[in-house]
């Protein structure tokens, strides 16, 4: 194949300039590698832009919580240097278990974020109250994972190309890329081309359209936000039962996820749902999410709601991200499927891959992520 | 039902805004026999032109469309804001502390339009305000006597803003109109024939007898003050003065509500809603009517909203009648257009510390940053405060020439109880025939 002019070589190209990509960017660039970043509109503009902004430990599985534990160390490092409107906030997250079974799990979820080396504080009924006057009385108690935070997922995006492009990365926004080859060819809409010595497809929902056998669903989501409240809830509040909602293999689910901003709004979440045909605000999902989030904080109702959006998440059927070659095309990586955690686990997936293309071993197993899990046990990974 | 909120209705054709375009359009379409619906937001009917003060009664006029109204047997419902349509076909509308599903069968926007604000160096201070708002303030009491208040901005809104204050007691040094002399001298001259009201030459001759400085081709560049307004400066291009005041009143012109259009993915032109001759939108069974469709006063409104109202109710006839009446009132708003463009010295009024959008706090800097008006949403969280970029995005527009972004529910801020009750299941039960 003859190279032509308008090509461009360069070592790591990474379609995608969501905070997943944006992450990739900046460990690579600061690598040394030539990094060009492939953007198809403005960057953090789809998923990374809808989601919260919500750096959380989870522990849905061993590895999940592995990923999160190691990712949020590396934020913490991060946090500190980052400006102001990065809208920082280590508020922590407190976990709310409505019955006396749930206050069983959250003893549970303690011991097992314990084995994990991540601190969490047990909370009785009336620490909860003095925590968080706003919650309805009647509850069980609740779980304080004091080191979780906030962040505003757009410019955290941008300051991590900024440092990229810093390192020598070259960002190019507003180019679809319509085809990717297994030996590094990255074919763009303008009839350009990429040479790189390796892809990242970190394109979230679209990522499938580059590498077909990425087992990605996208799964819709809803949020709300209000007017300015400051100081009327404290901690990002998510009810116990929010990883039955994220386990919830089919049809749609809501749950309570209440989460303060720095300007003192506040964001009303979450559903999720697959097989959305549209974008499109759909009220009758609004209003279940709302009503759940009134049956923990009944002042809720009163406060005025500004603006309604809807994301996509990418979703693959183990709850856990793809990060790692892609086992149909030799020399492009995935690292995408981060559901709705791509926010926090981004900087974790940058180092993995990293790791990987300098054949340095990882601080955390990386094999729960590798893209050849889903060929290994059933052949066919979609 | 004792509670017609906590419940659905249907009905023939919905009209959202009370103004004179919404209430003539609501009336006629009432009389040609349709069961009409009339939603606004305010506790007024009639919108901020015929607006009441406390005591007060409304302009005569008012009174007329608002009698044809209640004798046609239109429902009113005053305190409706109309948030969403979802599905297509079912608005959700809260009132107060309720909040209810209207199932429409064909709907007339008639919104209206809001103030445009051009961001300058202290436009920010307290007592810098919209000469509409600040006329709706006086209007319920707010005391403007003995005050000295500098009026500017562009066109005929300028003079009866001005003669309105003056007559509430207020010291009108100054009226700034940033259109040229030659452009005031063209439109002078082919008002003769085309004014449908004597509107102008009132208001002319009320300020003239006040000894207000009328200055054609002057613009304000600054407004000082510590914590309110003290002075202004202003420029015709080449000198600058500093007037000494306690109110800037700013009338820059008016802009379409476009949130309502935008969600029901109406088809736009530059001037506002697109319409066919009958009112008809490119949605299906929409009409719009008023200045939505482009700015063009009030009685352009009354036409337009009688137009859409007999073309609703399928009496395209009786609406064919109007057709030259409102030609005629478009070419008149067309001149007054082409007479009180805004100047491009505006666009270069805000310096990079300038802050854009109020409610979040962004600078002209940031903002002058980003590619575009979803950038800038993103990255510098312009317009994402409490006013949802109804004052910032509506001047980047023309700062910047940016268009609008996309538009998504709720079309104004409500309560979060009201998208609680919008669950579908739970209100399907009780059902219920308007009146």
């Amino acid at each position: 194949m003859s190279t032509r002019a308008s090509d461009i070589r360069c070592e790591i190209a990474i379609v995608g300039g969501g905070i997943v990509g944006a992450a990739c960017a900046a460990e690579f660039a600061a690598e040394g590698c030539r990094v060009v970043v492939l953007e198809r509109g403005i960057a953090a503009g789809e998923a990374t832009s809808a989601g919260m902004g919500h750096l959380v430990v989870l522990d849905d599985s061993p590895a999940q919580l592995a990923l999160t534990v190691y990712a949020r160390r590396l934020w913490h490092a991060l946090l500190p240097q980052l400006p102001a409107d990065a809208e920082v906030d280590v508020c922590g997250t407190l976990w709310v278990a409505e019955s006396d079974e749930e206050m069983a799990l959250v003893e549970r979820k303690r011991d097992v974020l314990a084995g994990g080396g991540v601190a969490a504080e047990v909370l009785a009924v009336d620490e909860l109250r003095r925590a968080e006057p706003q919650l309805r009385a009647g509850l069980a108690g609740g779980l304080r994972v004091p080191d979780d935070a906030v962040i505003y997922p757009p410019t955290v995006t941008r300051l991590l190309l900024a440092r990229a492009a810093d390192a020598g990365a070259q960002l190019r926004t507003r180019v679809a890329v319509r085809h990717v080859e297994g030996d590094g060819r990255v074919h763009l809409a303008d009839g350009s081309r990429v040479q790189a010595d390796l892809v990242l497809n970190a394109a979230g929902t679209g990522a499938p359209a580059l590498s077909p056998a990425a087992p990605i669903r996208p799964r819709k989501g809803h949020l709300v936000i209000t007017d300015r409240y400051p100081g009327w809830v404290h901690h990002q509040l998510i009810e116990l039962g929010y990883l039955r909602s994220t386990q919830a293999a089919a049809g749609e689910s809501v749950a309570f996820n209440i989460q303060p901003r720095r300007t003192g709004q506040l964001l009303i979440g979450s559903s999720r749902q697959f097989d959305a045909e549209t974008s499109d605000v759909e009220m009758r999902v609004v209003a279940k999410m709302v009503q759940r989030a009134r049956e923990y904080l009944p002042g809720v109702e009163a406060l005025s709601a500004l603006r309604i959006w809807t994301g996509f998440r990418a979703a693959t059927p183990d709850k856990l991200p793809l990060i790692g070659p892609s086992p149909e095309q030799p020399r492009v990586w995935l690292a995408a499927g981060h559901e709705g955690l791509g926010i926090t686990t981004c900087l974790a997936t940058a180092r993995l891959l990293r790791d990987r293309w300098r054949g340095h071993a990882s601080e955390i197993d990386a094999a729960p992520y590798l893209p050849q899990r889903f060929t290994a046990a059933g052949g066919s990974l979609a | 039902m004792t509670d017609p909120c906590a419940s659905e209705r249907d009905g023939d054709l919905v009209v959202l805004g009370g103004g004179p375009a919404g209430l003539a359009a609501a009336a006629t379409a009432a009389e040609d026999g349709l069961r009409v619906l009339l939603l606004d937001s305010t506790p007024w009917l009639g919108g901020p032109i015929w607006r009441p003060g406390p005591g007060a009664t409304p302009p005569r006029v008012a009174q007329r469309w608002l009698a044809r109204a209640d004798s046609a047997g239109v429902t009113i419902w005053p305190q409706a804001t109309a948030f969403a349509a979802c599905p297509p076909d079912v608005l959700h509308v809260e009132r107060g502390r309720d909040v209810c599903r209207v199932r429409w069968k064909q709907m007339i926007l008639a919104v209206g339009a809001h103030e445009l604000f051009l961001p300058f160096p202290g436009w920010t201070l307290p007592n810098v305000m919209g000469a509409g708002g600040l006329q709706l303030l006086v209007k319920s009491g707010w005391p403007v006597r003995g005050r000295r208040v500098v009026v500017a901005g562009t066109g005929p809104l300028l003079l009866a803003v001005a003669a309105y204050l003056v007559r509430q007691g207020a010291h009108v040094s100054d009226i700034l109109e940033q259109a040229s002399w030659s452009a005031l001298a063209q439109f002078a001259s082919r008002l003769a024939w085309l004014a449908p009201s004597k509107l102008w030459q009132a208001a002319t001759l009320q300020t003239r007898l006040l000894r207000t400085r009328y200055r054609p081709g002057c613009w304000p560049v600054a407004a000082h003050g510590a914590d309110r307004l003290d002075a202004v400066t202003f420029t015709d291009g080449t000198r600058r003065w500093t007037r000494d005041c306690d109110v800037l009143a700013c009338a820059f012109g008016l802009v379409p509500q476009l949130r309502w259009p935008g969600l029901l993915h109406c088809r736009l032109t530059p001037r506002g809603v697109w319409v066919d001759d009958y009112q008809r939108t490119s949605c299906d069974r929409v009409w719009a009517a008023g200045e939505i469709t482009g700015l063009g006063g009030v009685d352009l409104a009354l036409v337009e909203g009688q137009i859409a109202g007999h073309a609703a109710a399928g009496n395209n006839l009786a609406a064919a009648r109007w057709f030259a009446r409102r030609a005629r009132l478009q070419r008149f708003a067309a001149q007054l257009d082409r007479c009180f463009q805004l100047r491009t010295e505006l666009r270069f009024l805000p310096t990079p510390e300038t802050v854009v959008c109020r409610c979040e706090d962004v600078t002209w800097r940031a903002i002058e940053a980003c590619s575009d008006v979803r950038a800038a949403k993103l990255y510098t969280r312009c317009g994402m405060g409490s006013c949802q970029g109804r004052i910032c995005q509506t001047a980047l527009q023309f700062l910047q020439n940016w268009s609008a972004d996309h538009v998504r529910p709720p079309a104004a801020p409500v309560r979060v109880g009201s998208l609680a009750g919008a669950d579908q299941e739970h209100a399907d039960a009780e059902r219920t025939e308007l009146p």
